[in-house]
């Protein structure tokens, strides 16, 4: 099993902790999935964030700060220091958006802020595309995980290039891959796992659900149900149908 | 001397980083900080020198997903 630079996560699920209706509601989501890390971020202090600090270091999960809404290396660089200070962690989930509307990564800036943040010693999660090229560079950069998209932040419709990713995950053998975005129902989550992906990581599936605690733990099952079918030897496809039932010993009625 | 606290206009007195977190009320607040957009450390907020029209950014833990 790949781990995530050398740790190794209890369930292969990652989870959000924004949208949720409240906090509690957001608390009784991760107890009710296991979910073994929760994604972070900073934004300017309201006098909010030493209640939110307090709890999620309750949930007892690894925290993966964001830095979300950044669209240039350099402001990404200046949030991943300021939320290693800040979530004492040298994980960062980086995110250089690239496009207002879909907010797909910016691939030049994401490689100038993976190639500064992996020297500076940060452990970089960088979400990316399906674009193995890039992949290929951000691995040089040093990153040992990829956080490839599943389809657009927020939009629910799963996984858009299944190729693409199978492609990808193929490539890279090594690096523990988590499909991060675009997943809206556990189907997704179980294919994800069944094309050998690491681990998945999700919010708005779960938080914008009418119950989100049980919406994770369907997220949680079906990403476990799919990790085991993916170390079990998936059998192929057939065009035509196979009798699964012997016929030897049929009797002739 | 007039600073940017978050995108708010400020006039202070402090001359340092930690001085204005101070005046600000944020002394003893657990946040991260940067000055014009670079990160400044914690242990490198007192020798950290303010000047007229700086843009300080002090941040703190948020949901994010």
């Amino acid at each position: 099993m790949r781990d995530f630079y050398g740790v190794t996560l209890q369930t292969p699920m990652m989870l959000g902790t924004a949208r949720y209706p409240s906090p509690a509601v957001m608390e009784a989501a991760f107890m009710g999935s296991g979910a073994s890390v929760a994604t972070v971020s900073l934004r300017r202090e309201r006098g909010a964030g030493q209640a939110f600090w307090d709890m999620v270091r309750g949930l007892g999960v690894h925290l993966l700060p964001n830095t979300a809404g950044c669209h240039s290396a350099r402001e990404a660089v200046t949030t991943a220091q300021m939320a290693r200070e800040y979530f004492q962690t040298d994980w960062i989930k980086l995110e250089v958006i690239g496009n207002a509307d879909t907010l797909q990564p910016d691939p030049f800036g994401l490689v100038e802020a993976a190639e500064v943040l992996c020297a500076d010693g940060f452990k970089v999660f960088p979400y990316t595309t399906e674009d193995q090229v890039l992949a290929a560079r951000l691995v040089d950069a040093g990153c040992r995980v990829l956080m490839p998209w599943g389809a657009p932040i927020g939009s629910g419709m799963g996984l858009n290039n299944i190729h693409g990713l199978r492609t990808l995950r193929a490539a890279f053998p090594e690096v523990a891959m988590v499909i991060d975005a675009g997943l809206g129902l556990p189907s997704h989550a179980a294919q994800a796992m069944e094309m050998g992906f690491d681990a998945i990581l999700l919010n708005t599936a779960v938080a914008e659900a009418d119950d989100p605690a049980a919406m994770a733990r369907a997220f949680a099952m079906a990403a476990q149900a799919g990790a085991l079918a993916a170390t079990s030897g998936p059998m192929g496809t057939r065009d035509m149908a196979v009798p699964s039932t012997p016929l030897i010993g049929k009797a002739w009625l | 001397m007039q600073i940017d606290v978050n995108g708010a206009p400020h006039a202070i007195t402090a001359t340092d980083v930690a001085g204005a977190l101070a005046e600000l009320g944020w002394g003893e607040a657990r946040v991260a900080t940067a000055l014009n957009g670079s990160f400044v450390p914690a242990a490198a907020r007192a020798t950290t020198a303010l000047a007229n029209g700086d843009r300080l950014e002090v941040l703190t833990a948020m949901q994010g997903g």
